[in-house]
C-alpha cells in the first residue's frame, strides 16, 4: 500500500498550490499518439502522476449483435482502472464508478463523430487507467479523442477536457488527488472548441451559481490550451511518419529519433 | 400509463413537441419551470422499514425505505457511520426497463441519487458512530420505481430524502461488548438535505422535470443538487450526448434555485406532521 499524506495547506501564503502551481496552471501534460501497435487508433496521455492509455477499434462489426443501432454506430466507451493504479488494491471487477463514468465519457465524445455515417457497426474506445492521480475521467476523454483521430474515423474536432475546483475557498484548475481530495469541490468539464459548448459536465462540493459560472469559464479557458496541445501531439505523430509513408513506427521513431539527436549535437558543434 | 414500449419515438411526435416548446407550451399544459404535481405520502412501510416514503411526480412514482443497521465502520473512517443509497429500475415500472442486472442508466440514477445525499453531507457522519473502530450505524436507502412517465432522479432525491427525514430508530449501546438496545428511539442527524432537479435541454429550451415524452426527445439534461443555503452540491449532464451552452447552464441553475425552496418546505411538512 503505497502512502498518502495529507498536506497541510492545499494553497500557500503567497496563493500558489502545494505542489507549487499558479491557481489556473495544468500540471505537466505530455500526449503522445499512435503508441500502441494492434489497435486501429491510440493515445497517451500523463497529466501530472495520472497515466493513461486509450484504444481505438473500428467502425467494425458489432458484438454482440442485439445492441446494433440501425441508423448509426453504436460508440462503446469501457473506462477501466488497473488493481495497482490506486493506493489500495482496486478490485479487479468493473465497478459502477467506472460504468459511469464510461458513460460520460461517451457522451462527451459522441457530439464530434458523425456515428450516422456508420449504421449498424461499433466505434469501440477502450481507456485503461494505469496510474491514478486525479483528473482521470479529463485525462481519458483528452487520450480518447487524439486516439479516435490516430484510428482515422471522421470528428467535427478533438474534446479537451478539465477539472476545475476548489481549495480554502479559491477555485483551481486541474485538480491533482490531493486537492480531489481534501479540497472543497470538483467540476470536471469537456467542450467543443469549436462553440465553447459543454459536451461533459459533473460537479460535487459545493458552490455558489456564480462561482460555478467562473469555473466553468475557467475550465473552457484551460480546454482551450489543452486542444493547442492535443493538436499539436497529433500533427507531431504524423509529420514524423511522413517523410516515408510506411508504417513500420518502430523503425521509423527510432530513425527520427537518431535524426533530430545528430543534428541538434551538429548545431551545438557549429556554435562551439 | 405510457404509451411507449420502445426506445423509439416517432418523427410526428418529435416534432409535436418541439412545436409546442416553440410557442412556449410543453405536452402536458405546465410552464416550462413547473414541476408536475407532487405528492408524498409518509411511512408507507412503518411495520418494517426505520423510514420509508412514496413519492409521486406526476405518473412517475417511487417508493424508498430506509434500514439502519449496526456493523462496522470502513477502515479508513472509523470514527463514521456508514451511508449507502442505491435505487433500481424494475421492469415492473416500465415496458423500458428489463430483467437482469442493472444497466447504465439504473446506475447513474443510483450514483446521482448518492451524490445528492452524499456531497451536501445531509447527515452529519460522525453522529451515527457508537464506537470509534469498532461499531457504527449503517443507514441504507433504496430506491424501487413503481411507474416511470420520465424524470426518475428527481422524484428518486425528493423520496430518499423525506424517508430519512421520517426515519426513526432505537438506539444502541456497546457495553462489555455486546449490543445493547437502549429503549430511545433517535431520528437521523440531518443537518444539510439537498434536492435534485433535472432540467431538460430540448433545441433551445430548457424545461424542468421532463415526463416520458419531453425525455426521449431531449439533446441532454442537466441534474443539480440544491442545498439549503442555496449551494449546489452535485451535478451532473447526462441523457444524450447533446453540448450545452455556459448560458444555458446558467439559465437551468437559475430554474433549480426557483424550485428548491417550495419542494424542501413540502418534504419538510409532510413528514414532520404526517396525518
Amino acid at each position: 500500500m503505497s502512502p498518502e499524506v495529507k498536506p497541510d495547506s492545499l494553497l500557500n501564503a503567497e496563493g500558489l498550490r502545494f505542489d507549487g502551481r499558479r491557481i489556473d496552471e495544468l500540471r505537466p501534460v505530455q500526449m503522445e499518439v499512435g503508441v500502441l501497435k494492434t489497435a486501429d487508433g491510440s493515445a497517451s496521455i500523463r497529466q501530472g502522476k495520472t497515466y493513461i492509455l486509450a484504444a481505438v477499434y473500428g467502425p467494425r462489426e458489432l458484438h454482440p449483435r442485439h445492441l446494433t443501432l440501425n441508423d448509426r454506430a453504436f460508440l462503446r466507451v469501457v473506462y477501466r482502472m488497473a488493481t495497482f493504479s490506486v493506493p489500495d488494491r482496486k478490485r479487479p471487477a468493473p465497478s459502477r464508478r467506472e460504468r459511469e463514468i464510461s458513460m460520460v465519457i461517451a457522451n462527451a465524445l459522441q457530439p464530434v463523430l458523425f456515428l450516422e455515417q456508420y449504421p449498424k457497426a461499433v466505434i469501440d474506445v477502450f481507456i485503461q487507467v494505469i496510474q491514478a492521480d486525479g483528473g482521470t475521467r479529463c485525462a481519458a476523454i483528452n487520450a480518447a479523442s487524439l486516439a479516435l483521430a490516430d484510428a482515422g474515423i471522421p470528428m467535427r474536432s478533438l474534446v479537451p477536457s478539465v477539472a476545475v475546483g476548489k481549495a480554502e475557498g479559491t477555485l483551481i484548475v486541474d485538480l491533482g488527488d490531493e486537492e480531489d481530495k481534501y479540497g472543497e469541490g470538483d467540476v470536471p468539464l469537456a467542450i467543443l472548441p469549436g462553440t465553447n459548448e459543454l459536451t461533459l459536465l459533473q460537479q460535487d462540493g459545493s458552490f455558489t451559481r456564480e462561482e460555478l459560472m467562473e469555473a466553468m469559464q475557467m475550465g473552457i479557458n484551460a480546454c482551450k490550451y489543452l486542444h493547442e496541445l492535443q493538436k499539436d501531439a497529433l500533427k507531431r505523430s504524423y509529420s514524423k511518419k511522413a517523410p516515408e509513408g510506411e508504417d513500420d513506427d518502430d523503425e521509423m521513431d527510432d530513425y527520427d529519433d537518431d535524426l533530430e539527436t545528430d543534428l541538434g549535437e551538429a548545431d551545438i558543434m557549429e556554435d562551439e | 400509463m405510457t404509451d411507449f414500449s420502445s426506445e423509439i419515438i416517432s418523427h410526428i411526435d418529435r416534432g409535436f413537441v418541439a412545436d409546442l416548446l416553440s410557442k412556449g407550451e410543453r405536452v402536458d399544459g405546465r410552464a416550462f419551470g413547473e414541476y408536475r404535481e407532487i405528492i408524498i405520502e409518509p411511512n408507507p412501510v412503518a411495520a418494517k422499514a426505520e423510514g420509508s416514503a412514496i413519492v409521486r411526480l406526476g405518473d412517475t412514482s417511487v417508493v424508498a425505505g430506509v434500514k439502519v443497521l449496526t456493523g462496522p465502520p470502513y477502515p479508513d473512517t472509523p470514527d463514521e457511520g456508514v451511508i449507502m443509497i442505491a435505487a433500481e429500475m424494475a421492469p415492473m415500472a416500465s415496458p423500458l426497463f428489463e430483467l437482469g442486472p442493472p444497466k447504465e442508466p439504473a446506475i447513474e440514477l443510483a450514483r446521482i441519487v448518492d451524490r445528492g445525499v452524499r456531497e451536501s453531507k445531509t447527515m452529519d457522519a460522525k453522529a451515527l458512530c457508537i464506537k470509534p473502530g469498532k461499531l457504527v450505524y449503517m443507514v441504507f436507502a433504496d430506491v424501487y420505481t413503481l411507474e416511470y412517465d420520465g424524470n426518475l432522479i428527481d422524484a428518486s432525491s425528493i423520496a430518499v430524502n423525506a424517508a430519512l427525514l421520517g426515519t426513526k430508530f432505537p438506539e444502541i449501546k456497546l457495553e462489555d461488548g455486546e449490543e445493547v438496545a437502549t429503549g430511545k428511539e433517535l431520528t437521523l442527524p440531518l443537518q444539510n438535505m439537498a434536492i435534485e432537479h433535472t432540467v431538460a435541454k430540448i433545441g433551445n429550451h430548457l424545461v424542468i422535470d421532463p415526463v416520458l415524452k419531453e425525455a426521449m426527445v431531449m439533446d441532454c439534461r442537466l441534474t443539480m443538487a440544491v442545498d439549503k443555503n442555496d449551494n449546489f452540491t452535485a451535478m451532473q449532464k447526462g441523457g444524450g450526448a447533446g453540448p450545452i451552452s455556459l448560458e444555458m447552464v446558467d439559465q437551468a441553475m437559475g430554474m433549480a434555485l426557483d424550485s428548491s425552496k417550495e419542494i424542501r418546505e413540502l418534504i419538510t411538512s409532510t413528514m414532520k406532521n404526517p396525518e
